[in-house]
């Protein structure tokens, strides 16, 4: 600021732009609508890797189909991790919302743990699918198959990625404004994850199998 | 703005919401039975119609993805003064059209693009 300007309109110094602390009252006013709108077009990459999968789904090139090797009860397990996620992600923003800090953390620390479990489980399918032979290169099913349900798991990964980042900035600086519109978008971010996967496992997996 | 907004909406979720215990609680007991319905539906293969299974799951799922949007992502008609709503009916409209559309137009292509028995005949 140089004193030029405002010595010429001393009375009512103009205002080019305003920061968020004035215009909020509580932590988030247009952070959280346009993160939403971005989570908005995260779903819409996510329906192009639908539709791919939806047209590629019977393209097995005389490769395994979905009932040969899909197994639900991992999948079962796998989607009760990330259910569970889901409230323990819940617990963290009421503790936030109540203002305790060390809570808060804890709930985060457990979501982070049941993430990480949904990751290394998906992480063991592909694992297993690629050693029986059924990786991405074997047909067009396949292909599709790994680059949806991959994305998914990437996206999880960059949340657990997001919530060790949260749980050095809640220990460094405690519930500040700022770190609570962060934890609320991380929220969002986590639970619009578990909305896609159950696209995924009904889709996928179920039809999958019923199919 | 934000004074006149916080007169105007003193309910405990405000503007945006962030849920409350009992929220979160009902949200995943619902998709908890939402979830273990379908699983069960295809695991045990109660169902003998495989047509019909497939539906249920579907509508399951749909019903499911409502739970955890009111639930979970506290979207309703007053969050953000319903930007969040409006924006997400023009998601799942756009949504609808890209998988629809896609797995209509391919479905079509490949019935009229792949040789038919009497081409396969015939050569």
């Amino acid at each position: 600021m140089t004193e030029a300007p405002t010595a010429a309109a001393d009375a009512a110094p103009p205002i080019f732009y305003q920061t968020e602390a004035d215009e909020n009252d509580h932590s988030s006013g247009g952070t959280m609508l346009g993160f939403w709108i971005y989570l908005m077009s995260d779903a819409l990459i996510f329906a192009t890797l639908f539709a791919t999968y939806g047209v590629l789904s019977t393209s097995y090139a005389g490769g395994p189909a979905p009932r040969q090797i899909f197994e639900l009860p991992l999948v079962a397990l796998n989607t009760a991790m990330l259910l569970i996620s889901s409230i323990t992600c819940g617990m963290a923003m009421i503790a936030m919302e109540e203002g305790k800090a060390r809570t808060t953390q804890i709930w985060l620390a457990i979501t982070g743990l049941f993430g990480a479990a949904f990751v290394g489980i998906e992480l063991y399918e592909f694992a297993t699918l690629i050693g029986e032979g059924a990786s991405p290169l074997r047909s067009a099913f396949l292909s599709a198959f790994f680059t949806l349900v991959g994305t998914h798991g990437l996206h999880v990964t960059v949340g657990l990625v997001w919530i060790v980042v949260m749980l050095v900035q809640v220990g460094q600086r405690g519930l500040i404004e700022d770190n609570k519109r962060r934890l609320m978008c991380l929220s969002m971010f986590w639970h619009l994850l578990d909305v896609v996967w159950i696209g995924v496992f009904t889709f996928v997996y179920l039809l999958g199998v019923v199919r | 703005m934000s004074a006149h907004q916080a007169q105007n909406a003193p309910a405990p979720d405000g503007g945006h919401g962030h849920g409350s215990r009992r929220g979160y609680v009902i949200g995943f007991l619902l998709s908890a039975v939402l979830t273990a319905i379908p699983f069960w539906l295809v695991m045990s293969g109660v169902l003998a119609d495989r047509q019909i299974t497939a539906i249920l799951v579907i509508a399951l799922a749909l019903v499911q993805i409502v739970v955890h949007t009111y639930f979970f992502l506290h979207v309703n008609p007053r969050a953000e003064g319903g930007w969040t709503l409006m924006a997400l009916i023009f998601t799942v409209v756009i949504v609808t059209i890209v998988i629809a559309g896609s797995l209509w137009i391919m479905y079509h292509l490949n019935n009229n693009m792949m040789p038919m028995s009497g081409d396969m005949a015939g050569m």
